[in-house]
């Protein structure tokens, strides 16, 4: 499955790194009582602290490095115990104190691993470079006046967890994988909404390209805020396929930041002058180093729910799924615990059938989402209940469950009302099949020369006289007694 | 009501409005002329009296009514324009901020004001309190009240809170605040023959105080005399969670300390602040106030900080590096002055190089160097490592020693005018004083005794962190040794 | 280390102030000065020192995670110099 481009002079190998800004879910902000939430009108979740007063100092929320010390364990990182926040110094409109707090030398969570899901259902491990906690910045508009940009500091100050991976991504299937899969385990642990549209989780791809099969590092290329899985995967695609026209036209990549313009597919170079950036990084003496113990660590431990790489094993291992099934349910932390609600004492590969082939499909075309589901998890259990029970045959739950999507009734009711219980009753099974053997002389006696395959014909028949509630087992058997016996 | 204004204390104010002698109308009234009279000085950038007649009358409500607030109801004090005063402008003397209303009150002069003092007005001050003559403002140079008559130019009150020393010296107001980052507080009470206290960092909030350098910066008060200070740092300090660098900690009873003698107490002169190019005077004041400690029965004992010759450079390092980032704020966007340009960066340089005067400009610049690229180890790491170096002398200094003892600056009060071509021999005010900036001890100077040509020196005491008390001990105790009792245009 | 007129510009920059240009020259002068005096540290032995990072060691206070604060536009925007309707206004920015 590797992902080449064909270039003039040979195949050209992708080399991607991701950088995800994920707002931590928080009340306040990282370092000011104000609100974090969106949709508030322009300014108005904003404190003396954000709008950078002088003498305003920052305070740690608290809760910030709790959700940070969380993802890093759900990303199976390192959590330092000893991290330091420091200014990060530039000027920008919407960069209220002439600096970002942020963390560099010492940052909260080290190395972890993510594992991606791939489709053919493989995985592969993506590295975890490190996790830090930063101040976000606030918003300019640029469209409301034809001479100035408007500044709005509702968004400053807000919590942000940057997730840096290491460069070991190599296709924008990858990257796609990598994001769904982050996403998912931020959703998991409930640290991060992990809304692209929104802009609570933001993508920078750092991209280069070497010719296949060479070791060396070429210049990264970095495309800054891509705000879906879709345009991270494309601007990928034309970032990479543009470097390897540079390079095979003899020209240097040069080390800059892009912008991906999703309406014209193609990056560009962003016009704000990048010249002579220097941070000027050092410890924020505002704030003190953060230390936490060990004691910490455990307490946030105990809280983590099962995670998808976990559930996914159990899933395989103690349920039966595929491991493509597992992979599936597990992606959406909503559609796994709908699944494992569903299959509470029931089979679980049929509960998971009728999830990935049935009800996937029907939400898809009502365009909903599994929380939206009419048909609600205890029900789609009650309705594989009843066929394993014999109540009713999978053609008749079919029936029943387009039912249920109508009118999110509970299958036993709907068989109730519907008169669809299976017929179990053998008195009451003879009595149609002998009266479709009388109807169906001819047929009988091509069986009973010996046609083994017209009995088929036979169960169809009385299935049908018996709309469908026969059991066909017991039909098959009573057929095969009277006519073969 | 005392024919001269300088008669007055916080603690002779207190008993006499307590007493009814006088109101604190009366009281602030006369203060509001005399401010208004002393103009000459420019030790206001904005003068107050509207609201500060407003709080005298509702001190005197309160004390009717049996709820006075304790020694700090009812006087008038000045604020150094650096702390933020909701709805009082507060400029930080930069052209920057001169237009700037706060909304909001700073945590130091919120208590004061919760302590039923009335603020006059706001003081004059070195620009962003960047400076040791309180020459570097943009509303001007402060005289300091003991310039001779007659003389050809003025005294510097030193700096950076020379306005503040300038008001209470000239009899403006009863007590001042200051803000000490190097020795802004102690140097220039030196230079005024006044009480200067620094107290261990995180003793006063920095909620709401114009930053310089974070680090380092901590208010304290500026008085008459030692109980004075004790009194007011009381009304100061504190515990606020809105400051991640606020200790956690009460205040210790600073007034009681004021009464207990000097027996026993371990003094420690170092020798290391003994300096060639200092005058003889000092030295010998500085002899004189460690005989004065023997006399009392202290323990005087030589003692060693081997880094203090690195103390200074280590100062300029890290106090423009916080600055050149504290002040990145100012940039035209949110409040203050705001030169408009075409592009962002246009107005943002127009913004600061004519926002900011030259020697502010000098240490952002400065700040900018030693932080940036290739050079934050050798510079910044360097000075941060030589800063625990110190820190660590004084802590075994102290384990042998209660306090230290020393000259507060190397000079007395200069003209304006002297040192102004080298910043270096500028920076160098500041050698006695930033050694326990730079590591956070409380320190106190207080008037020794006058120079040959009758200006004021002060001695300098430092002790260990928190150990205030003792601090305050040992200050009374060299109070009452000096004797100190001379003011400005009373001089032989 | 000897800064340069161009050190003093780009410096000038990156600190966003406007100096004109035959300032440069007297201040580079002045900056070196400074710069030469406050490198005799180099003399000190600094080998397995930390950086001093608070001066008196205490926990890093938190704040609870709790809405404190916001709703405060006007005061917010009481100083602005270009407030336009709810916003700070700028020169125009092309990104």
């Amino acid at each position: 499955m590797t992902y080449l481009i064909q270039g003039e002079t040979g195949d050209w190998e992708v080399v991607i790194g991701l950088e995800v800004h994920a707002q931590a879910i928080t009340n306040a902000k990282l370092f000011s009582g104000a609100p974090a939430t969106f949709g508030a009108g322009p300014n108005e979740n904003v404190s003396l602290i954000d709008a950078a007063m002088p003498g305003m100092l920052p305070v740690i929320n608290e809760m910030a490095i709790e959700q940070a010390v969380r993802t890093g364990l759900g990303l199976r990182a390192a959590i330092n115990k000893y991290s330091v926040f420091e200014r990060k110094n530039y000027f920008y409109a919407d960069l209220p104190q002439g600096y970002q707090i942020s963390q560099y030398l010492h940052p909260i969570v080290g190395e972890g691993v993510v594992t991606l899901d791939l489709s053919d259902g493989s995985t592969r491990d993506v590295g975890i470079e490190r996790l830090h906690l930063e101040q976000d910045a606030g918003k300019s508009i640029h469209d409301q006046d034809p001479k100035r940009s408007m500044i709005d500091l509702n968004r400053a100050g807000v919590v942000l967890m940057e997730i840096v991976s290491k460069p070991d991504i190599r296709s924008p299937e990858e990257a796609g994988a990598y994001l769904k899969k982050l996403r998912a385990i931020l959703r998991y642990l409930g640290t991060c909404d992990g809304n692209m549209e929104e802009g609570s989780m933001r993508a920078d791809v750092n991209v280069s390209v070497r010719p296949k099969g060479a070791d060396e590092l070429r210049t990264r290329v970095e495309v800054k805020n891509v705000n879906s899985v879709r345009f991270v995967m494309q601007a990928i695609e034309v970032e990479a396929e543009r470097q390897v026209e540079v390079w095979e036209d003899g020209d240097e990549v040069v080390q800059e930041t892009r912008l991906f313009d999703p309406n014209k597919g193609e990056t560009r170079a962003m016009r704000t002058k990048e010249f002579a950036h220097d941070y000027r990084y050092f410890p924020d003496p505002d704030l003190l180093p953060v230390r936490f113990d060990d004691d910490f660590i455990e307490r946030i431990k105990a809280t983590l729910p099962e995670l998808p790489d976990d559930k996914k094993d159990r899933f395989i291992n103690d349920m039966g799924l595929s491991a493509y099934d597992a992979g599936v349910l597990v992606a959406d932390r909503e559609t796994a615990a709908y699944f494992e609600d569903a299959a509470k004492g029931r089979d679980a590969k049929t509960v998971a059938n009728w999830l990935t082939t049935n009800l996937f499909g029907a939400l898809k075309k009502l365009d909903k989402g599994i929380g939206e589901s009419p048909v609600s998890a205890i029900h789609l259990g009650e309705l594989v209940g009843l066929i394993e029970d014999e109540t009713i045959s999978t053609k008749i739950a079919k029936d029943v469950f387009e039912e249920m999507l109508k009118t999110s009734k509970a299958p036993g009711d709907i068989v109730e009302e519907k008169g669809l219980k299976q017929i179990t009753d053998t008195g009451a099974i003879e009595a149609i099949v002998d009266q479709v053997i009388a109807d169906n002389p001819e047929q009988a006696d091509e069986v009973r020369g010996g046609n083994d395959k017209a009995i088929g014909w036979f169960v169809g028949q009385v299935m049908k006289a018996s709309q469908g509630k026969a059991n066909p087992g017991q039909v098959n058997g009573l057929l095969r007694a009277k006519l073969l016996g | 009501m005392m024919s001269d204004l300088r008669d007055w204390t916080i603690a002779s104010a207190s008993d006499a409005l307590e007493k009814g002698e006088v109101s604190s109308v009366e009281l602030t009234g006369a203060f509001i002329e005399a401010m208004e009279a002393g103009r000459t000085l420019n030790a206001f950038i904005t003068e107050t009296p509207e609201l500060a007649r407003e709080r005298a009358a509702e001190s005197d409500a309160r004390r009717k009514n049996g709820d006075a607030r304790g020694p700090m109801d009812g006087v008038p004090i000045a604020m150094k324009d650096l702390f933020c005063t909701e709805g009082v402008r507060t400029t930080a003397a930069s052209h920057i901020l001169d237009n700037f209303i706060p909304t909001y009150e700073s945590t130091v002069s919120g208590n004061l004001r919760d302590a039923g003092s009335v603020m006059l007005g706001k003081t004059n001050l070195d620009e962003f309190a960047m400076g040791s003559a309180n020459i570097t403002s943009y509303f001007g140079s402060v005289k300091n009240p003991w310039t001779p008559e007659g003389a050809n130019a003025n005294l510097v009150p030193g700096g950076s809170s020379g306005g503040s020393v300038a008001a209470v010296s000239g009899g403006l107001a009863i007590a001042a605040t200051g803000t000490d980052t190097g020795g802004s507080i102690r140097q220039p009470a030196s230079f005024t023959g006044l009480v200067g206290m620094k107290p261990t960092y995180g003793r006063c909030s920095r909620w709401g105080v114009v930053a310089f350098a974070s680090s380092l910066d901590q208010a304290g008060p500026l008085t008459r005399n030692v109980e004075d200070a004790a009194i007011m740092l009381q009304a100061m300090a504190g515990h606020d969670p809105k400051d991640s660098t606020s200790l956690p900690l009460d205040m210790p009873d600073c007034r009681a300390a004021c009464t207990r003698d000097a027996k026993g107490l371990r003094v420690g002169i170092p020798k290391e602040y003994t300096l060639d190019s200092m005058p003889a005077e000092i030295q010998k004041l500085w002899d004189q106030g460690a005989q004065w400690f023997r006399d009392m029965g202290a323990d005087v004992v030589e003692v060693s900080l081997p880094h203090t010759k690195y103390a200074l450079p280590t100062y300029y390092i890290v106090a423009p590096a916080e600055a050149s980032s504290n002040l990145a704020r100012y940039d035209g966007v949110r409040y203050g002055f705001r030169k408009d340009g075409a592009s962002l960066d246009e107005m943002y340089e127009l913004t600061r190089g004519e926002g900011f005067g030259a020697e502010v400009q000098r240490r952002v610049m400065i700040g900018t160097y030693v932080l940036s690229a290739g050079y934050y180890d050798a510079y910044y790491v360097k000075a941060q490592q030589v800063r625990t170096l110190i820190a660590e002398d004084f802590k075994k200094v102290f384990n042998d020693v209660d306090v230290l003892l020393t000259p507060t600056a190397p000079s007395a009060a200069f003209f304006e005018g002297e040192k102004m071509d080298d910043p270096i021999a500028m920076y160098l005010n500041d050698v006695f004083t930033v050694p326990a900036s730079l590591a956070g001890l409380p320190a106190i100077s207080v008037p020794g005794g006058l120079d040959t040509s009758g200006l004021p020196l002060g001695l300098q005491l430092i002790s260990g962190v928190c150990q205030e008390e003792t601090l305050f001990r040992a200050a009374s105790a060299l109070e009452e040794a000096a004797g100190f009792t001379a003011r400005p245009g009373e001089m032989a | 280390m000897s800064l340069t007129k161009d050190d003093v510009r780009k410096i000038a920059f990156l600190a966003r102030i406007r100096v004109p240009d035959e300032r440069l020259e007297p201040l580079a002068g002045e900056l070196n000065n400074i710069v030469g005096w406050v490198e005799q540290l180099g003399e000190v032995n600094t080998d397995g020192v930390e950086p001093m990072t608070s001066v008196v060691e205490t926990e890093t206070p938190m704040r609870k995670d709790e809405v404190t604060e916001g709703g405060i536009t006007d005061k917010v925007l009481s100083n602005a110099p270009d407030g336009e309707g709810p916003f700070y206004g700028v020169p125009k920015v092309v990104e």
